[in-house]
């Protein structure tokens, strides 16, 4: 019995096991520690504590707000999601923006024109460089001083304004003609996708190609704005009233500030793992591309980046959620996103630290499983597709 | 992530550490020094020049609480601290105390598990806006954009003030006093809103002071003064009598330079720490409010080298006057 017990200990999976049930109790026992000792020092002193404030008149006004309903009358939970929209808007425009620089910048590290190649790199080696936050103060400090005051706007067809506050541009407002529109361009983008898809079947089976950029432009851009101009969609203008532009949609000049330095920032990483995705496929692919006389623009898209991609893609998952995180540094230039609404001034009218950074975290930790899920997805996808 | 969001994080780990058993005192006396949360630059309140030794009648308060505790008004660490993150900073016991234009407001006092010791001046929020505008009173700024500073009452107050009054406005909101006058500067925003006591030295730092104007208008009430941890009364005392004597010493006409002198006024010779036993409940030796005096000089003295006419600040007295000329400066009574 004893001699048993003796070797099962001996054993190393079993001993592999006990190890880290010892180490979870141990971290649990702090933790718990922590928690409990924590909870004594609020009650002593008197920190309110639970998650009342919520329901709480915000008090304060927030200066990007895309379209939900917020003034300082409204809730702290209000303002909440407020922070969490812009924390969004401001990371996917961020995304978007930084994928398109980091291809392009990516692909003419590779290029075989000197002077592109060269740019690339310099620009790499600049903007990666350079702390993000350094970045981020300097294109917000170059956009206060070089556009124009409100007064003096870049005017286009009085219907788009920029000055140093902001863009701002017309509104389109909700109601049946709006939706006759959006409808028509969702038709349009059913039939195209419908048409192309039947092409590429035929292309596939038969290898005769159809041109179906006709069938695109009548489709997606035509119907929606014939029938834009057949309904008419009502507009509401932005105009300057008093001290500013009312009315209209407002980008400010700070969330402009943050996601065009996260962008150029970030893109300098997706430009580098898309260059190692590249280099990574075999040169021998390539040739045999050329081989079977592609052209190396059509190489490129059709044989060396989807290989390169698969390679890239986990990278790039990593700098959307690097991304995203960044964006909470918005503090400095006053982009009113999650960590300055609500961990900044709700935490400051509150005091309820450990609530808000609790929410705050979840947030946050919510967007990144939700950014690695959706790329792991696509990432196995393009694994199984490629062998 | 962000740098204020690991404060912020490490702080709530530290409270969670923290042990309730609170001696302030014992433990800025085996330290040495103490080490006081200032702002990150407001001049005549607490500011550092150019070599570092700070100033300011809020840095004048860390200074009177080192020079009863320790007897040298020069062993004080300061913490240069902005508006987000001063309260976490103290809750936290990275600061033995706050002194940093802070407005007591009844939720500050009660909700966040900390004290104030006192006030040591009295304000209020003003506006200072582009001279260009033409503009001489807050009722013509309808529709107009502000520079505030984040974590502050002044973003409560202008929500307020523009709801009460049915105006429009917009606040475009900074972390710091420097990108606030940065975007006032740059002309992000048609007004600066702060305290007034602030915007009086915010202008003198202007690159061109003459652009901008202060209105006349004050539209809350903001006492600042010292804050302390909730859980230790005794190092409250110590904050909240600090301040006290250099204002019962201004009332008695006691001076830095007068202090040493012989007296026979009871009140001064308590002061002197010649009698009474007022140090005993506090922990202090006897010379406790000599010390404050004679280092850092009675409260008239502070706001004069600080804040008052002869400075680039030029504050009058106004309410900060003492009750007997005419203020509402008053000290409970020293005995
Ligand atoms: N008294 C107000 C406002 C205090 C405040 O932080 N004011 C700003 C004015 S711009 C300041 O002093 N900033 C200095 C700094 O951030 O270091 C409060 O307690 O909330």
């Amino acid at each position: 019995m004893f001699t048993k017990l003796k070797s099962l200990l001996y054993n190393n999976e079993i001993r592999a096991i006990l190890f880290q049930v010892l180490a979870v109790v141990v971290i649990a026992y702090f933790a718990y520690q922590a928690f409990d000792n924590m909870m004594l020092n609020i009650e002593q002193r008197g920190i309110r504590s639970g998650f009342g404030f919520l329901s709480d008149e915000a008090g304060f006004a927030v200066n990007d707000n895309f379209f939900l309903e917020y003034s300082p009358a409204s809730t702290n939970l209000q303002a909440f999601y407020v922070g969490i929209v812009n924390t969004l808007i401001v990371a996917i425009t961020g995304i978007f923006s930084a994928s398109i620089i980091g291809l392009i910048i990516g692909i003419s590290r590779l290029s075989s024109n000197y002077l592109i190649r060269k740019i690339a790199t310099v620009y790499i080696e600049i903007f990666r460089n350079i702390p993000i936050l350094l970045q981020i103060l300097f294109w917000y400090s170059i956009a206060l001083n070089t556009f124009p005051s409100a007064r003096n706007s870049i005017n286009f067809f009085d219907s788009i304004f920029l000055n140093s506050r902001g863009l701002y541009l017309p509104k389109l407002i909700a109601g049946t003609e709006l939706y006759l529109v959006l409808a028509s361009f969702v038709i349009g983008l059913v039939g195209y996708i419908f048409i192309k898809k039947r092409s590429d079947k035929k292309h596939d089976e038969t290898g005769v190609k159809t041109n179906t950029i006709p069938h695109f432009l009548a489709l997606v851009l035509l119907l929606p704005i014939v029938a834009y101009f057949t309904f008419g969609v009502q507009l509401e203008y932005p105009a300057l009233k008093g001290f500013n532009f009312r009315g209209g949609v407002d980008l400010s000049i700070e969330f402009f500030a943050l996601a065009f330095s996260l962008s150029i920032y970030t893109a300098t990483y997706i430009a580098e793992a898309i260059r190692s995705g590249v280099e990574s496929v075999d040169k021998g692919q390539k040739e045999a591309a050329a081989a079977l006389g592609l052209k190396s623009s059509w190489a490129m898209r059709l044989v060396i980046l989807p290989q390169a991609l698969r390679v890239a893609i986990p990278p790039i998952i990593n700098q959307y959620l690097n991304l995203t995180k960044n964006s909470s540094l918005a503090a400095a230039v006053g982009y009113t996103e999650l960590v300055t609404i609500f961990s900044g001034t709700v935490l400051n009218v509150v005091g309820q630290a450990i609530e808000i950074v609790m929410l705050t975290m979840l947030v946050y930790l919510t967007i990144s499983l939700v950014i690695s899920l959706v790329l792991n997805i696509f990432n196995k996808k393009m694994q199984i597709k490629g062998r | 992530m962000n740098k204020y969001l690991k404060i912020v994080s490490a702080s709530l780990l530290a409270v969670g550490f923290y042990n309730a058993q609170a001696d302030t005192l014992s433990d800025v006396q085996a330290k040495g020094s103490l080490t006081c949360g200032v702002s990150t630059g407001t001049p005549g309140f607490s500011s550092p020049d150019s070599s570092g030794n700070w100033s300011g009648v809020d840095v004048d308060v860390c200074r009177a609480v080192a020079a009863a505790t320790l007897g040298d008004a020069k062993k004080v660490k300061f913490v240069p601290l902005t508006a987000k993150e001063r309260f976490v900073a103290l809750s936290s016991g990275e600061i033995d105390m706050l002194s940093r234009n802070t407005t007591w407001t009844h939720t500050r006092d009660t909700s966040l598990g900390l004290t104030f010791a006192g006030v040591n001046y009295y304000d209020g929020q003003g506006f200072m806006v582009r001279k260009s505008l033409g503009i001489n009173d807050v009722k013509d700024l309808d529709g107009a954009t502000f520079c505030i500073q984040a974590g502050t009452t002044t973003e409560l107050n202008l929500a307020d003030y523009f709801r009460s009054n049915k105006m429009g406005f917009k606040a475009v909101t900074y972390d710091t006093s420097a990108q606030t006058k940065g975007g006032f500067e740059a002309g992000r925003c048609d007004a600066l809103t702060s305290d007034v006591s602030q915007l009086a030295g915010l202008r003198s730092t202007l690159k061109d002071p003459s652009s901008a104007v202060v209105l006349g208008n004050v539209i809350s009430k903001e006492p600042l003064g010292p804050v302390v941890r909730k859980d230790d009364n005794t190092w409250l005392n110590i904050v909240r009598w600090s301040l006290n004597a250099m204002i019962e010493a201004e009332e008695l006409g006691v001076t830095s330079a007068t202090i040493d002198n012989a007296s026979t006024s009871p009140g001064v010779q308590r002061l002197q720490g010649k009698s009474g036993k007022l140090n005993e409940s506090l922990g202090l030796s006897k010379d406790w409010s000599r010390n404050i005096i004679a280092q850092v000089g009675n409260y008239g003295e502070s706001f004069e080298r600080n804040i008052g006419m002869s400075t680039p600040i030029q504050l009058p007295r106004g309410v900060n006057q003492l009750w007997i000329k005419g203020g509402i400066l008053y000290a409970p009574a020293f005995r």
